[in-house]
């Protein structure tokens, strides 16, 4: 069952099958649909069976960077003595991108199954499952998830009647979009604020309370039980030839397509049909103009590059862009550039933490001299200063927020300069007063 | 709306009761006391509406740490309200993903049905105050909004007078 549309033909249903389908929010529910199963055999597995399948299946991080996973997993220490965490991400605040809440709405089990897999496979008894503070639905759904699956004994001191604790806990956020920074969502789940660590230490060496841990975002840790169940030869096939992008991705669109939603594709798909065929492309009467393809922190494609990207972590960097998280933003030719990344730019001076000047002063003076183009008080000079700036906030920092502001900004000038220049020669009337 | 000024209010505190047995139960779930802090600031402000400096020095003294250092993740945190807030607090996403969509004008119309003049402030009835919230989550049922803890997927100008009728 797809959600919010059916499921397209061109579409690899995996972590999707069951989005729209509430009957699989219960345990007795999530069984009934082969839930469980891998839980149950992964724990009467030795640890590091579990973790050569995940690093078999080829499958990588989904939170952006696309780290592989099962690597990730083998840096936790063992024989150490110490606890270990297992932290998800759930934080999903990335703009552009909504699949983590589906996962948490519809399949829950899913989750918390993948959960507790990894648990045991890194040597944790604790899991911490940090979720965005705005979500109060898949909030609610976990909470009774999580509870029933303590009822129904798949949690706890005999998870599933084996030997082993499997603990699980939610912790909410209170709107922070850095705290999706893995270092930050620690600090923020220990009661500081979300500022970014330095690394290293990195958190398989001293992570959440200084323990080794390891964080994975909800999409990758719900693909866990499948890769387990189905085999990490299954998993390491879905692709179009590139062994080093497996699996399937939820890809969620938004903007102006017909059908905006998730879409879960085998890595290797164009971008062309998702847009075109599967989201029935673009209004009546207009064409596409860019695409923003892995959340908004990645350089913007212009339509030319969209026509021919293929949507896997080497396809999308070929293309000029990066994965990501997999949140398109589609737009088309009644859009504003200037105006769209001005907005991206005020959500990055929002959103920064403020510790690394560079990024403190770069957001801020970045969002000003975007505003000041658009209010019709800008020079040509102004796009020197903006490179000016993005160079300088690029690569030099605690964690990435500061190069995610830069990009849509450099990628921006650089394919729709026409626009900016249309502000500057007073060509376009302002669409910002008072500045 | 006359709000009594904040200093002339006698603090009641938050934390007693199954406030403070809902505290209490987290305790064993972290290792440390202050991983509560987050947990312990939401249960304020469900109970109160807002986080008083008062209360910032009662979580405080709960989780021992210093009301300073309460004050300081509080103000981190766009969710926690340091200010009395309206009866129902409206988050409207207008980052770009939605603004392509019409988050602009969607705003516009809750404004006007709420009577609040402007962004942050309270509608004279008490009743509303809205805030412009970034992405939240939801980029493909633009324009999604939170009222309190229920959130709205696909919000137009239209749907906006309809919504909002049932909030009291
Ligand atoms: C500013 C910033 C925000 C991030 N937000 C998220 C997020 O909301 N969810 C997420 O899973 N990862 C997010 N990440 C990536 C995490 O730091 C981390 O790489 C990821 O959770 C690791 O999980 P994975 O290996 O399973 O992808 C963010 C990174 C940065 C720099
Ligand atoms: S780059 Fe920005 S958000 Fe990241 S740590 Fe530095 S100031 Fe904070
Ligand atoms: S941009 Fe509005 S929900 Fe993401």
């Amino acid at each position: 069952m797809g959600y919010p549309h059916p499921i397209h033909s061109s579409e690899t249903p995996v972590l999707s099958t069951h989005f729209g389908d509430a009957p699989a929010r219960t345990v007795a529910g999530w069984q009934e649909r082969g839930g469980y199963a891998a839980l149950k055999a992964a724990l009467a597995m030795a640890p590091t069976e579990i973790i050569d399948t995940v690093k078999a299946s080829g499958l990588r991080g989904r939170g952006g960077a696309g780290f592989p996973t099962g690597l990730k997993w083998s840096f936790m220490p063992t024989g150490d003595g110490k606890p270990h965490y297992l932290v998800c991400n759930a934080d999903e605040s990335e703009p552009g991108t909504f699949k983590d809440r589906e996962i948490m709405r519809w399949t829950p089990h899913a989750l918390i199954e993948g959960c507790a897999i990894a648990s045991y496979a890194i040597g944790a008894e604790q899991c911490y499952i940090y979720i965005r503070g705005e979500f109060t639905e898949p909030w609610s759904i976990m909470e009774a998830a999580v509870a029933e699956a303590y009822a129904e004994g798949v949690l706890g001191d005999h998870a599933m009647g084996s030997k082993h604790r499997i603990d699980m806990v939610l912790h909410r956020g209170a709107g922070a979009y850095i705290c999706g920074e893995e270092t930050a969502l620690m600090n923020s789940l220990e009661g500081k604020r979300g500022n970014p660590r330095i690394k290293p230490p990195f958190p398989a060496q001293a992570g959440l309370f200084g323990r080794p841990t390891t964080i994975n975002n909800v999409e990758t840790l719900a693909a866990v039980p499948h890769i387990l169940t189905r085999g990490a030869e299954w998993y390491a096939g879905l692709c179009a030839g590139n062994k080093k992008s497996t699996g399937t991705k939820l890809i969620s669109v938004c903007g102006h397509v017909m059908k905006p939603g998730n879409y879960e594709l085998t890595m290797g798909t164009a971008m062309s049909e998702l847009i075109f065929d599967m989201c029935g492309g673009m209004r009546p009467g207009r064409t596409l103009k860019a695409v923003i393809p892995g959340g908004s922190s990645v350089p913007i494609l212009n339509a030319a590059e969209a026509d021919t990207c293929i949507l896997d972590y080497e396809g999308v960097v070929e293309a000029g862009s990066m994965l990501g998280s997999g949140g398109m933003i589609v737009m088309d030719d009644s859009t504003d550039m200037v105006y769209e990344i001005y907005r991206l730019a005020k959500f990055y001076a929002h959103e920064s933490c403020a510790q690394c000047t560079q990024c403190r002063e770069g957001t801020a003076w970045t969002t000003k001299i975007l505003a000041r183009i658009l209010a019709g008080k800008g020079t040509v000079e102004d796009l020197d200063l903006l490179l000016d700036l993005a160079d300088n906030m690029t690569g030099k920092t605690i964690c990435v927020l500061s190069d995610s502001c830069a990009a849509p900004v450099v990628s921006g000038i650089k394919k729709f300069r026409n626009e900016f220049d249309d502000y500057l020669t007073a060509k376009k009337a302002p669409v910002l007063v008072g500045i | 709306m006359n709000h009594v000024p904040v200093a002339e209010v006698p603090f009641e505190p938050v934390f007693t009761g199954p406030a403070l047995a809902k505290l209490e139960a987290l305790f064993p779930l972290y290792p440390t006391k202050q991983a509560c802090l987050l947990p312990a600031l939401w249960i304020v402000q469900e109970t109160r509406g807002w986080i008083a400096p008062a209360a910032m020095a009662e979580v405080a003294a709960l989780l021992d740490v210093t009301p300073a250092y309460v004050r300081g993740v509080v103000t981190f945190y766009t969710m926690y309200h340091q200010h009395p807030m309206g009866r129902h607090v409206i988050q409207v996403c207008t980052t770009s993903p939605c603004h392509l969509c019409g988050a602009g004008e969607t705003l516009k119309a809750i404004l006007k049905e709420t009577g609040c003049r402007e962004l942050g402030a309270t509608s004279p009835d008490g009743r509303f105050t809205v805030v412009e919230a970034e992405c939240l989550g939801a980029c493909g049922f633009a324009t999604p909004i939170l009222v309190g803890n229920d959130f709205i997927e696909s919000v137009t100008p239209e749907r906006v007078p309809g919504l909002l009728q049932r909030y009291e």
